[in-house]
């Protein structure tokens, strides 16, 4: 007869798991660590300052790419989200229409294909085609990659939800628009929330593909950073980075905050 | 001096189903789903008229057709044949944010992220009413249903009773013509349903709305409507008050799926005076009213209801018979007495002061049948 144990009593179980979280956070906390290092040599310790954090946002360069990072992130994202939130109601709401499987795999795409062929098919379609707008060729990028990641909580959250609200809204006088605008999207909200917040942060850490399209004077945070490195590595990269994961954590709180309040609400 | 009269005896005592006008009237609807030969038939060709000030129910099992109807009249489907008409006015193509009706729905469906009060203004809102009116008109609704002290709370925090309660509310703000109810006591268990039976029917009286009912449950039915359509298989059985569905059913469906009843396969031997003499199939002759076209030779169903037959002690009056099982339920005692038929007749009898039961199983007994019990359904 099998008997059944606490998981916790595997043995090795235990230290495999810690084991494993290590591997994964502590680079981040070192990374963290030594970007309060006062000294220039990355890996030795020499006393706590805020000197490369001052440098860090003193640096024009930094500040441009962080600044054009935000740019594309957030344009990106409003982009990305609109056209997800149409996509997952069409999907959802449109009843059955010709190519709709099609097109159910087409929005899903990206996630599966490596980003590195994304990246070369919309080199080659900007230089193909001689479109060139700066920053709008990355914006254009972007949101072909975040569609998908914006879409896929939209559509969870449509799929869940009673489509006999819509119809109480129809049979309470609402106009489509009327049940829109107030049944169908304060309920879709924290699913469209959660569609901007992924999108956004997709959009804020992309390397490959920006790399591959960004001209001259449009260079985000990310590939900033990497040619930093190329130059030899100072705390300033470390900075930065602590700075950057900053703004997620601080994104993915918020987006945490806003829909507990909402389950609280409603639950 | 004949016209004078006539109008006198109206005036006097109104009848309060002749003179009122039609609030729904139904006709010749057909509602096919699919296309072609895999289409299924929810609705065959059915007309009703639902009477103004009504409290109207469609009753019967699951898949007759009468959600399908009662969606029909909201507006989320349309008709595939015929005609819906709202007081005269034909409303097949208008869609249901246009038609003066409102629906509860089954499950509340009370739009989770607003408020009680929220919920029950969203109509008046919609159809642009001043702001003052919404406002008074909430709070008369919510007074209506007992729910003053919940208008600030959100939907999540009420119970299953307390919901249903909003749901009426939300759905008689925009007064309404006529209220659709979805099965909306089937959420709830059994005291609380019981106690909203006789609100939804005080309800009706003190708004004058016209309510159309939909449900599965018999008892449901009787306790409140004023007329009742009994539908099976996407056609109406039957229209009648509760008492002449339970007491005259059309046909064997209605009355086997109205309250429990005997079935007696017997011939017609012959008529006199509107009465007919009966012959069972093992033999046991029965004189009772013949059913209209009625003739000498005709197979008929005699159909008798528990309730209406006495047991005795056996002696020469009624028909003779041993108890086969009984089932005690507190309330009646349900015999099953063999009387040489194909089936045992089925009797109810009631709880004695003394709560004993005089007879037990293999006991032999009379069955006294009353002159009026027993009736004959010529389908």
């Amino acid at each position: 007869m099998p008997e059944f144990r606490n998981v916790g009593e595997v043995r090795g179980l235990r230290s495999t798991a810690y084991g494993f979280m290590a591997f994964l956070y502590l680079p981040i906390i070192i990374l963290i660590l030594y970007s309060f290092n006062s000294g220039s040599l990355v890996m030795v310790w020499s006393g706590f300052g805020l000197n490369w954090y001052a440098k860090a946002f003193g640096n024009a360069d930094i500040q441009r790419a962080a600044l054009n990072s935000l740019i594309v992130a957030t344009v990106a994202t409003a982009l990305a989200t609109v056209i997800a939130t149409l996509a997952a109601l069409v999907m959802t709401r449109g009843g059955p229409f010709r190519g709709r499987g099609a097109s159910l795999t087409m929005i899903s795409l990206p996630l599966m294909v490596p980003e590195i062929v994304t990246a070369v098919a919309m080199l080659i379609v900007f230089a193909g085609t001689g479109l060139s707008l700066g920053l709008g060729n990355v914006i254009i990028a972007h949101v072909t990659f975040c569609i998908p990641f914006a879409f896929m909580p939209i559509r969870a959250r449509l799929e869940g939800m009673d489509t006999t609200l819509e119809q109480a809204s129809a049979d309470l006088y609402g106009s489509d628009w009327a049940t829109f605008r107030y049944v169908t999207l304060p309920i879709l909200m924290p699913g469209i929330l959660a569609g901007a917040m992924l999108s956004f942060v997709i959009s804020l850490d992309d390397f490959i593909i920006t790399m591959m399209v960004a001209g001259a004077g449009s260079t985000t945070l990310p590939v900033y950073i990497y040619s930093m490195i190329r130059q030899g590595v100072t705390p300033e990269v470390n900075a930065v980075s602590s700075l950057l994961l900053l703004a997620s954590v601080l994104l993915v709180t918020l987006y945490w905050l806003v829909t507990r309040n909402r389950a609280a609400a409603t639950a | 001096m004949l016209h004078r009269q006539r109008d006198f005896a109206e005036a006097m005592s109104p009848d309060p189903t002749m003179e009122r006008k039609t609030a729904i009237d139904v006709a010749g609807v057909v509602k096919r789903f699919g296309h072609g030969p895999a289409a299924v038939v929810a609705l065959k060709d059915v007309s009703l008229a639902i009477r103004d000030n009504e409290f109207f129910t469609l009753l019967g099992p699951s898949g007759c057709g009468k959600t399908t109807l009662l969606r029909i009249l909201a507006g989320f489907e349309a008709v595939s044949e015929g005609a819906v008409s709202l007081y005269g006015e034909n409303i097949a193509g208008l869609p249901a944010n246009r038609r003066s009706v409102n629906t509860v729905f089954q499950h509340y469906a009370l739009f989770p992220h607003m408020t009680v009060a929220e919920n029950v203004a969203y109509g008046p809102q919609r159809l642009g009413r001043p702001v003052k009116e919404i406002a008074e008109t909430v709070a008369r609704m919510l007074q209506l249903v007992k729910m003053e002290k919940f208008a600030e709370r959100r939907p999540a925090q009420l119970s299953g009773g307390q919901q249903q309660r909003v749901a009426l509310a939300r759905a008689l703000a925009p007064h309404p013509k006529v209220l659709l109810l979805d099965e909306p006591l089937s959420a709830l268990d059994l005291k609380l349903r019981q106690a909203m039976r006789a609100e939804l029917k005080q309800l009706q009286r003190a708004t004058g709305i016209t309510f159309v009912f939909v449900t599965h449950d018999q008892e449901e039915a009787l306790s409140m409507s004023d007329r009742i359509a009994v539908m099976s298989e996407g056609e109406v059985q039957q229209i009648g008050t509760p008492t002449e569905i339970y007491e005259y059913p059309a046909n064997r469906f209605v009355a086997s799926f109205i309250g429990d009843a005997n079935f007696i396969v017997a011939q017609i031997d012959g008529i006199t005076g509107g009465m007919a003499k009966c012959r069972s199939v093992r033999g046991l002759s029965f004189t009772l009213a013949a059913a209209p076209g009625g003739k000498p030779g005709d197979k008929v169903t005699l159909f008798l209801r528990p309730e209406k037959v006495r047991i005795e002690a056996p002696g020469d009056a009624g028909l003779a018979g041993m108890i086969q099982t009984m089932e005690y339920l507190g309330q009646s005692i349900f015999y099953q007495v063999d009387i040489g038929e194909d089936s045992p007749l089925i009797v109810a009898g009631r709880n004695r002061d003394d709560g004993g039961t005089p007879y037990k199983t293999g006991d032999r007994v009379s069955l006294v049948i009353g002159a009026d019990a027993l009736r004959m359904l010529v389908a």
